[in-house]
């Protein structure tokens, strides 16, 4: 369970440029949820996902996991028990090393880094079986370095990459934004359904409205670093498109975006 | 001539060292590391003093190696802990190291003929006692560069150095798998000044000499070299890293030689490698179509 207590983010404080994103802000995700995250431009998104991260500090407030308080562990610390997918595919995977020595980084995340051999040739089997789930062929290409193939291809080697070790949370940050509507809609289905089979808690943040009410099992609207909507249950079953829509226009309009 | 190319290729062997801290540094970390110009004279500079304090030889490349890695030491933590920019944290350790290197062995220091060297003591001298000292040289140094490249060969391919390498490739990703990015560099730093101050350690050997300005242009050397290698080879994708440092070193070394020989004054030489550094740089950007704008 992660927990966002009296969370408050002042950036630049003191200057002329001061500006107040969260102020008292908590939200509380229970295991096993799939939370996805909209809302405009600025409206704390992303820096929501920095703060659990510990990539950004804050101002007040406690970040807890499982009722602990990870407010004193450095940005690494985090991603012992946490994975995240970028919005850039880059970033997921190290462009000059091959398909087998990225899965055998993946595998060994968070233990110690010693002198014994770099890829455990007999786990190979193990990391082309991930790889055949997404279906892209991928189980073939090992010794393919990762630079090789394309956004999508990479994109999804990433989110089995960040899904490989036993994880408290799943961070997906716009991570179908750089991707063509075709190669995303794929990237998002596979996402679902590794989600579903290791039964991991996510949070993902989207433009794509339409992905956020047909994935998850809960949605969250934000603006100006609140929470305006929170559907989850039942509620978010029966939602449309549209419901959101209308609601996001409005907030838009009224922000002049 | 034979003798010549005997010992061009010998100070190719040598450079070599350097090279593969270099390739440590700027091909996998993605680093420019300016404490080279003062890692290999300090290696230098340890070597000449314990020789003439009448050292064991071979005690002089553990002592190099052990100068050089603090000196990787001093410019990670500034790099790291300080968040000083790179180039800006080589530059702060290359200084402090000239003056270093002045305390441990003056402007200049020379090492006695009759003062035994890696090239002269034994075992050397027992098992190719019948060589010229030249070939001699040429033994020893070739054994130190494969002895090292294999043990790097090695290094990479363990978790450790698979860290290493994604370190240089995405910095992003050592986040991720739950590892402090910093530390990895550090120990890159580490590792690669380690054997430019071995390098340094056996040119004092060589030349039976250090001097305060021996560093100058090192860091410029040993990228031609790595770049000048990884070029040839860049077709050949099975050829490893090091071995096109090694490739790069001798190839750089042959052509500054022909260069010399040709009636090339040696006041010049660092205008030369300056130059040609430049002209490696510019024909590496066209082939590749544009190039890092860091690079």
């Amino acid at each position: 369970m992660l927990e966002m207590r009296h969370i408050s983010k002042i950036y630049n404080a003191g200057t002329i440029t001061q500006m107040c994103l969260f102020d008292d802000f908590n939200l509380t995700v229970g295991d096993g949820e799939f939370v996805s995250v909209v809302g405009s431009n600025g409206s704390g998104k992303t820096s929501m996902l920095n703060i659990i991260c510990g990539s950004i500090p804050i101002d007040e407030g406690q970040v807890l996991i499982n009722g602990q308080s990870i407010d004193r562990m450095k940005e690494y610390e985090r991603y012992r028990r946490m994975g995240r997918v970028y919005q850039n595919p880059a970033l997921g995977t190290c462009p000059n090393m091959t398909i087998l020595e990225n899965m055998s980084l993946a595998d060994h995340k968070g233990k110690r880094f010693g002198l014994s051999g770099g890829v455990n040739k007999a786990r190979a089997g193990y990391y082309k079986e991930q790889l055949a789930g997404l279906g892209l062929g991928l189980e073939d290409k090992m010794n393919v370095k990762l630079g090789a193939l394309s956004g999508g291809q990479r994109q999804a080697v990433s989110l089995v990459m960040a899904t490989l070790t036993p994880l408290d949370f799943l961070i997906l940050d716009e991570h179908t934004a750089a991707l063509d509507p075709h190669t995303a809609e794929i990237i998002m289905r596979l996402t679902d359904q590794v989600v579903k089979e290791k039964k991991l808690t996510a949070i993902m943040v989207t433009h794509n409205l339409r992905y956020a009410v047909e994935y998850g099992s809960r949605l969250l609207m934000m603006d100006k670093g609140k929470i305006v909507m929170d559907k989850s249950g039942e509620e978010k079953e029966t939602m449309v498109t549209d419901d959101i829509l209308h609601v996001f226009n409005r907030i838009s309009i009224e922000c002049g975006n | 001539m034979v003798d010549l190319i005997i010992s061009t290729v010998t100070q190719g062997f040598i450079y070599a060292l350097l090279s593969y801290g270099i390739y440590i540094t700027y091909k996998i970390l993605d680093f420019p590391d300016l404490t080279v110009d003062g890692s290999f004279p300090l290696g230098a500079a340890v070597t000449a003093l314990l020789l003439v304090k009448g050292g064991n030889p071979y005690l002089t490349l553990l002592a190099a190696l052990a100068a050089g890695a603090l000196a990787g030491l001093v410019t990670g933590i500034i790099h790291v802990c300080f968040k000083v920019r790179d180039l800006l944290a080589g530059i702060i350790t290359m200084t402090a190291l000239f003056s270093i290197n002045l305390q441990i062995a003056g402007s200049n220091l020379a090492v006695g003929r009759d003062v035994a060297t890696l090239f002269t003591a034994e075992p050397v001298k027992t098992l190719f006692g019948s060589l010229s000292l030249l070939q001699r040289k040429l033994i020893v140094s070739f054994f130190l560069m494969l002895l090292v490249k294999l043990l790097l060969d090695l290094y990479f391919k363990t978790k450790n150095g698979l860290l290493l390498r994604a370190a240089g490739d995405n910095e992003v990703l050592v986040t991720s798998l739950a590892k402090d990015k910093g530390k990895v560099k550090i120990l890159g730093l580490v590792i690669a000044n380690a054997l430019v101050a071995l390098c340094g350690c056996l040119v004092c050997h060589e030349q039976r000499s250090f001097s305060a300005t021996m560093g100058t242009g090192q860091m410029v050397f040993g990228l031609a070299t790595v770049i000048i290698g990884t070029t040839i080879f860049k077709k050949e994708g099975f050829v490893k890293g090091t071995t096109a440092a090694v490739a790069g070193s001798v190839i750089y070394k042959i052509c500054i030689q022909i260069a010399i020989s040709l009636g090339l004054p040696a006041n010049l030489l660092k205008l030369v490698t300056a130059v040609l550094f430049l002209v490696i740089l510019v024909v590496g950007n066209r082939q590749k179509g544009g190039g890092r704008a860091n690079a």
